[in-house]
């Protein structure tokens, strides 16, 4: 019996030791800042749609949501050619791709959903330069031998890798920029964060709508139970 | 006017017995007057089979079962179509809380021999809807067509292959495929939205039928049939209605408001009803890391895993639901409340519960060899519980079981206690302000919350002895 209890009180906090990776940065989510979403959707038709569709959003949805006209949408956020009912289909077909980067790029509709904006969020600020790591010249710290050039390297910058050898294995510690980009650090963090903000928008595009009607479906059915409650004590006032 | 209506149900009683069927089951069917809040759990299952039912049918007028459509489908679905997203979440969110609720209703069951003669039949009637809906819910899962949906099927279904000799074969023809593809999609949306249900629904009728011939048990575990008032009616029962429905409705209208904050504000719940990775489009050549059923799948995954060998872990998977077939026969105390049996059986109850919950959790986490010998021992501890029980149960010292039902303080009448239980854990402290008043700070109050953790560990061992 006291095998037992110390057996589960040993094992289960390694556990959960055990399933932790690398540390994530926290990205600061915000879907009413309609302003950082834009910007976002801007930055990924500039920077991702090129090889990235989002195809389970239209550009009208993302006019309506974001309150912006239709016209505007077409004009500072879809790329050339796009109407207000496309999709966000990349203009790069899935045979070019197979030949180019040996896997097509993943649709990132979902994205959010499936990796969490925190890790998004690292991710696209964590690319450093490995030379002949790969013929991207580029690894990453939460995607090791990531399939994906540094789209951003002309704004961030070059990073390098800083590393420790720990129990004798190489240990990336932190990442240092060697060439700085077009953008200062706090800059580029915060196009990145808006970019994640959009990316979670169109996850889910519905879940502000949804959050906002829940505290009127909860008051309806708090109201419900209360009179539910009273009509119970009305009836079981015989019962003894 | 009037005439006319009482010609039209004069003709139809006479055709059809409306209101027989009404007094036999409703008006007239006399359930004991203590049910506690362990009753709810029925008619919710009931409640959640209907919404499953009904956001279903919704969402097979826009789903598609094609393995190259099936995954958008569910995505058009969540943007596209009106009330979609709703809809969707209620079905997703429906099957967890089907667990939930059917759990709960399976450990009353537990607590007061509700599975004990007279009602073995109703135990194995109901047991037969937990296997339907396990056989439901993991059809269901794959259709969305994702990460977890694909490997998760392709795991379940390759455990066919364990058997020896028609192992193989059976998967194929499970499959329809050598691996799950989209014949196996198509078969499983055929079981999930017709053949299935039908079943559930049959059973869901037999269940009650079975139920409402020898009457529901109560937390007192007495027979109250054995004290009848002159006109036949038990002393100790009240009418199913309205009594029991006006109170059920109350659970009802609790259940829907954790049910829509579920929906309305966190419906992956952590990933634990809605898996991250099954966002992800279903990728034959893509093995995910780590594959995790459903949550409500996980003890029983965490015993197939703690066994060394694949076709013995099938067995102890498959023997972990069977034995539960079997409990009627199994307990043999004369006792059916767990207010009057001894405390073998209460001790061997939490051994059983903290078993079932840990092996939940570990059927979540990856197989470590740490987490393996845990889960090897919670799985001895859950057939203990049942293979044991012949014994412990034979040999416990049971309590007098009163002749009529007892009655235990209501929730409404525990609310003067809970509150000078939070008078004797918070200190108030006056604290002068800087207007030159003072303002009562709270603050927790160590000796009274250890005065209250030593009441209870107390109470907790008296109430196990």
């Amino acid at each position: 019996m006291k095998k037992i209890l110390y057996t589960l009180l040993f094992l289960l906090p390694f556990n959960v030791l055990a399933s932790s990776g690398v540390k994530l940065d926290s990205a600061d989510i915000d879907l009413n800042d309609t302003m950082a979403m834009e910007r976002g959707a801007k930055y990924y038709v500039t920077y991702c749609l090129g090889c990235h569709s989002a195809k389970h959003i239209r550009y009208k949805r993302i006019a309506i949501d974001l309150k912006l006209d239709e016209a505007e949408v077409l004009k500072v956020v879809a790329p050339f050619g796009a109407g207000i009912y496309d999709q966000m289909h990349s203009a790069m077909n899935a045979h070019d791709a197979e030949k180019w980067f040996g896997t097509t790029p993943p649709d990132l509709s979902l994205i959010a959903r499936s990796r969490g904006a925190d890790w998004l969020y690292t991710y696209l600020r964590s690319f450093y330069t490995e030379p002949g790591k790969s013929p991207l010249g580029v690894n990453n710290v939460v995607f090791p031998d990531v399939g994906m050039p540094n789209v951003f390297w002309q704004l961030q910058g070059s990073q390098s890798a800083i590393k420790q050898k720990i129990d004798g294995q190489d240990v990336i510690t932190g990442l240092k920029l060697d060439q700085p980009g077009q953008m200062t650090p706090q800059e580029f963090d915060k196009m990145v964060n808006d970019l994640v903000n959009f990316l979670v928008y169109v996850g889910e595009p519905v879940q502000l709508e949804r959050q906002q009607m829940g505290k009127y479906v909860l008051f309806f059915i708090l109201m419900f139970i209360a009179l539910a409650y009273l009509l119970k004590k009305e009836y079981w006032k015989d019962v003894h | 006017m009037k005439q006319k209506m009482n010609q039209c149900s004069e003709w139809l009683l006479e055709r059809f017995p409306l209101s027989d069927l009404w007094n036999e089951h409703m008006a007239h069917y006399y359930a004991p007057k203590n049910f506690n809040i362990w009753y709810f759990f029925g008619s919710l299952a009931l409640l959640v089979l209907v919404n499953q039912f009904i956001t279903g049918i919704l969402l097979t007028m826009n789903y598609k079962p094609d393995a190259k459509l099936a995954f958008d489908s569910v995505e058009y679905i969540m943007r596209d179509v009106n009330w979609g997203w709703l809809v969707r979440y209620m079905h997703s969110t429906g099957a967890s809380a089907f667990f939930i609720v059917v759990y709960l209703h399976m450990f009353r069951g537990l607590i007061y021999g509700s599975f004990k003669q007279p009602r073995e039949l109703i135990w194995i009637f109901g047991m037969l809807i937990f296997v339907c809906l396990m056989a439901e819910a993991f059809m269901g899962y794959l259709l969305p067509w994702g990460q977890m949906s694909y490997w998760g099927a392709q795991v379940i279904i390759s455990l066919f292959s364990a058997i020896p000799v028609i192992g193989d074969e059976l998967s194929l023809w499970v499959r329809g495929d050598y691996v799950v593809s989209d014949a196996t999609l198509n078969r499983f949306f055929a079981f999930h939205v017709i053949a299935v249900p039908l079943v559930l629904l049959i059973l869901v009728f037999l269940h009650i039928v079975a139920l409402h011939e020898v009457g529901s048990n109560n937390p007192d575990g007495i027979e109250i049939k054995q004290s009848k008032d002159p006109w036949g009616h038990p002393v100790d029962g009240i009418p199913f209605h309205p009594y029991y429905t006006v109170k059920d409705i109350v659970g009802v209208g609790v259940f829907m408001f954790f049910f829509a904050t579920v929906i309305f504000y966190m419906p992956e719940l952590g990933g634990y009803f809605l898996e991250h990775a099954n966002f992800i489009p279903a990728d034959p050549l893509k093995t995910p890391e780590h594959i995790a059923p459903v949550w409500y799948f996980t003890p029983f995954y965490a015993i197939l895993r703690a066994v060394p060998d694949k076709f013995a872990g099938v067995i102890a998977m498959g023997g972990a639901i069977v034995v539960l077939f079997m409990l009627p026969w199994l307990d043999r105390s004369p006792v059916k409340s767990i207010r009057y049996r001894g405390g073998m059986f209460k001790k061997a109850l939490a051994l059983f519960v903290i078993a079932f919950v840990g092996l939940g959790y570990l059927g979540t986490q990856p197989a470590t060899p740490g987490a393996t010998t845990v889960a090897r021992v919670l799985t001895a501890v859950y057939f203990g519980f049942f293979l044991l029980m012949p014994l412990y149960t034979r040999w416990e010292k049971t309590k007098p079981v009163p002749n009529r039902l007892t009655t235990q303080p209501s929730l409404e009448d525990r609310i003067p206690a809970l509150l000078a239980l939070v008078d004797e854990v918070v200190e108030v402290q006056q604290v002068p302000d800087n207007i030159g008043g003072t303002i009562a700070k709270k603050r927790p109050n160590w000796s009274g919350i250890s005065a209250v953790l030593i009441r209870f560990a107390k109470n907790l061992k008296k109430s196990l002895d």
